[in-house]
């Protein structure tokens, strides 16, 4: 992700420098009712609330309320608005980004937050010692080749111009870079309180963010209580949240439906989403939203016989994603193309590799292989991709093509990918990509493009197509507003460029289902929020107070 | 009889450091990387690279073995590679939980098991023998995870006699812990079995019954004592069999123990929860076999130290 970073709301807000900071108050809902507590359960602990380190299912969006960054998130929305930062500037070139940040916002513990902190904390998250996942975001900032290999601490393109003013220069165009500055990674944390707590900051928190960590019991439960001084003005309505971790999913839907819980965050599990979705009263409860989300077998171009493009696209055609929507009872809708629907850049009316075992057979046999072959199907041994394994294999099976499926944990599918000549294909259920932020090009670099096809990368069908890097790095350097359509044309010709090549097979693109209890309120779009996963805390209520 | 101590500690000693240089082993064969899960999917292959070498995974085995060895003899578990905390930190806060799972499950289990073993002994035989021989095999052969499921389903959702799931009071650990004494009380119901038919077999048995006492004085008096102390002495190696049990019942209830830590952590490939965990369950079970070796002595003479 270093050469190419990605993201599409810039396209609105480059539209209007010097974008006012007057709080939207249509995000406050004339409905809403204050006080409450609400319980969400999570199976997995969570391992840490550093804003610089979370990159999990579950604390992700802990996170987003207990920070905040200089961008932010319309609620429920893939539209960027100012977070921290009241207004910003952008020059003609697109290389400094001038923020002005909101007066009066307090940490936490009480203090002002000023651009000295804005400051510290990207210095911090591109700190090699600080391990970050997501240091790499923040590759178009000047001075973060030197930053990261170590040789100078902070950031040269980061400068403090007074206590309310931060300018960031780029080393290079970045349409991207507004939705970076709306990343977790790019939290502004305190400090003093990082400094205090050391190795162990992650088990604290001290942030802007509509709530405050008031409590937490290592492995049983954490709670989040309001921050009365929050800086948007009647939020967030809730008094408290309450996280319950470990629990089964399976044990969560039983709490559910005896009123303990309000929000299994893990969703309704797979085995009970029919008896689920089969009882219109709980079912009424269930809301349903896309994600940007796209399931996809990868065939490794470096494997023969996959290194034959007409090979490929045979088991493009094999594949019949209809079938294996129903394996996973209709929860996801058939994909045609590497980015989902939902993403701006998505190529309406591509139909994409039609399902024809018959035409799939004949391009075999021209591919000198009528007779088939064997080869090997990765998988993540949890439920259900075995089970969509087995709909591969037998789908494969039909054009004549044996694969065995290679049910692994997590971790060695990853590996096993990350390996030249390891895994010819790789169902990557369960690992799949999920964007970061809404761009066209968040599906690239390291999944698609020539980075991420070395030793240990994510591009596990070792696809390297220099012209699409090319014309990436181009797409991406497009930072004129009036572009912006221009710049999803080309992200859009890119995606066409890679289906012709069919590395992938694009299966689905998963649906999102949050169940909740009967008492919460606030709009549905709140409980699919695209950034927040799985709730926008901040903004949902409960009708049973007051 | 301190001799016999001294020596098994210091067999102890070897064992876990075999325990431990084994399952570093394994976990350095792994064929899953923990720098990637640390790094996550967006890293950079410089930042890969950079986080390997701030953890030092980059340097051969035997250097990773000697540094983690070093640091274990003075005490120190090192920290969790995804949460950054001091593993015995982690352990230390979820210990507790474990230990009191396992102790509701020994008072289960001992107290189904007996009441079983005694029940069938004297009905030697009899439908009831077989029917409960019977429900000791299933409760021996099921798996945790289906009795722990259908427990919480009965008596949690079906009847509200209990919580579902979660810590915090008496009533929370009933159905954990009976569930994980489920296991043992099929061992221990066809032991006590077989322990009372030959207690009833004792002379002694048979002159008390001469002298003319009660039926239930001669077995509560008697018989049960005798019968039950080889069996108490079994308390100490349950401790390894519910080491690998708490990882299943723990992640069904909701029981913040270090089966669940163990469990996450396998996952993630976070090596040094696993390493910890490892280590402490093994000291466990090298404790309670020596405890059940020492138990036995008390509790049958005729076993001789050597």
């Amino acid at each position: 992700m270093k050469k190419l970073l990605t993201t599409s709301a810039l396209v609105v807000v480059l539209g209007l420098p010097q974008l006012a900071a007057a709080e939207s108050q249509s995000t406050l809902d004339p409905n809403a009712k204050s006080g409450g507590n609400i319980t969400v359960t999570y199976k997995d602990d969570v391992a840490t609330l550093d804003p610089a380190i979370g990159y999990d299912w579950q604390n992700w969006s802990m996170i987003k309320s207990l920070y905040d960054g200089l961008m932010d998130y319309e609620p429920g929305t893939t539209e960027l608005r100012a977070g921290l930062a009241e207004s910003y500037d952008i020059s003609d070139d697109g290389m400094v980004f001038t923020f002005k940040l909101r007066e009066g916002v307090k940490f936490h513990n009480g203090r002002l937050m000023t651009a000295e902190d804005v400051k510290y904390s990207l210095d911090r998250v591109t700190d090699p010692k600080t391990q970050s996942p997501g240091a790499g975001f923040f590759g178009s900032i000047a001075g973060y080749d030197a930053v990261s290999s170590g040789e100078v601490k902070g950031l040269s393109g980061v400068k403090v111009l007074n206590d309310q003013t931060v300018e960031i220069t780029l080393s290079r165009p970045d349409a991207t870079f507004l939705h970076v500055m709306g990343l977790n990674f790019a939290s502004v944390v305190a400090k003093e309180a990082v400094e205090a707590a050391g190795a162990d900051f992650g088990k604290t928190a001290m942030g802007t963010g509509a709530f405050k960590l008031s409590d937490w019991t290592i492995g049983q439960k954490l709670v989040f209580a309001k921050n009365e001084d929050y800086w948007r003005d009647g939020l967030p309505y809730l008094d408290s949240v309450t996280f319950e971790v470990g629990q089964e999913p399976i044990v969560a839907l039983l709490r559910l439906q005896n009123g303990e819980v309000d929000v299994p965050g893990d969703g309704i599990p797979p085995a009970k989403f029919q008896e689920v979705m089969g009882d219109p009263d709980q079912a009424a409860r269930v809301i349903e939203g896309g994600q940007l989300h796209t399931g996809y077998i990868t065939l490794n171009v470096k494997m023969p016989p996959f290194d034959n493009v007409d090979v490929r696209k045979a088991v493009n055609m094999a594949i019949n994603k209809e079938r294996i929507t129903q394996v996973i009872n209709g929860r996801a809708v058939p994909a045609t193309q590497p980015l989902p629907p939902s993403m701006p850049g998505y190529t309406e009316g591509y139909a994409g590799y039609a399902y024809d075992p018959d035409a799939a057979k004949s391009l075999l046999a021209d591919a000198g292989f009528a007779d088939g072959f064997e080869t090997e199907l990765f998988v993540m041994n949890t439920d259900p991709n075995p089970r969509i394994a087995q709909a591969i294999q037998q789908d494969l099976s039909k054009i004549g093509i044996k694969a065995s499926i290679q049910s692994l944990a997590q971790a060695s599918v990853i590996a096993a990918g990350g390996e030249a000549d390891q895994a010819p294909m790789i169902w990557s259920g369960g690992m799949a990509w999920i964007a970061d932020f809404p761009d066209a090009s968040n599906f690239y670099g390291p999944i698609l493009g020539c980075d991420g096809a070395v030793q240990g990368g994510w591009n596990w069908s070792w696809y390297c197509n220099a012209d699409a890097d090319a014309m990436a790095i181009e797409a991406d350097s497009m930072t004129d507003p009036s572009k912006v359509d221009d710049r999803l044309k080309m992200w859009s010709d890119i995606y066409m460029k890679i289906m012709e090549d069919a590395p992938w097979v694009p299966v689905f693109n998963e649906q999102r289902y949050t169940m909740k209890s009967e008492r919460m309120g606030g709009d549905d779009k709140l409980y699919v929020d695209p950034v927040s996963i799985p709730v926008n805390y901040d903004y949902v209520y409960v009708n049973d107070v007051q | 009889m301190f001799a016999f101590v001294v020596k098994r500690l210091i067999q102890s000693v070897f064992i876990l450091l075999g325990v431990s240089f084994i399952t570093f082993a394994l976990l350095y064969l792994l064929p899953a990387d923990p720098v990637r899960q640390i790094a996550g999917r967006s890293a950079t292959a410089e930042t890969v690279a950079n986080i390997r070498a701030q953890l030092g995974l980059d340097k051969p085995f035997i250097v990773q073995y000697a540094r983690y060895f070093g640091n274990l003899v003075q005490g120190d578990l090192g920290r969790s590679y995804l949460q950054k905390t001091e593993v015995s930190t982690l352990i230390a806060s979820r210990l507790p939980a474990s230990l009191l799972l396992m102790l509701g499950a020994i008072v289960c289990e001992l107290v189904l098991g007996i009441t079983m073993g005694v029940v069938a002994a004297l009905r030697r035989g009899t439908v009831t023998d077989n029917s409960l021989m019977m429900a000791s095999f299933i409760g021996v052969s099921a798996p945790q995870f289906v009795v722990g499921l259908l427990m919480l389903y009965v008596f949690a959702v079906q009847l509200r006699w209990f919580p579902i799931g979660g810590y915090g009071t008496f009533a929370h650990m009933v159905l954990p812990s009976i569930t994980l004494g489920i296991l043992g009380s099929g061992w221990y119901s066809r032991m006590m079995r077989s322990s009372m038919i030959d207690v009833l077999r004792q002379d002694f048995i048979r002159t008390a019954r001469a002298k003319g006492l009660g039926r239930m004085r001669v077995l509560m008096r008697h018989a049960l004592p005798n019968a039950v102390l080889p069996i108490i002495a079994m308390i100490g190696i349950d401790v390894g069999i519910f080491m690998g049990g708490i990882v299943v019942v723990e992640s069904v209830f909701g029981w913040p123990g270090i089966g669940q830590l163990a469990w996450q952590a396998i996952q993630r490939v976070d090596i040094p929860i696993i390493m910890g965990v490892t280590l402490v369950s093994a000291c466990a079970i090298v404790i309670g076999n020596l405890v059940a070796d020492i138990a036995s002595l008390f509790a049958d003479p005729r076993i001789k130290v050597r």
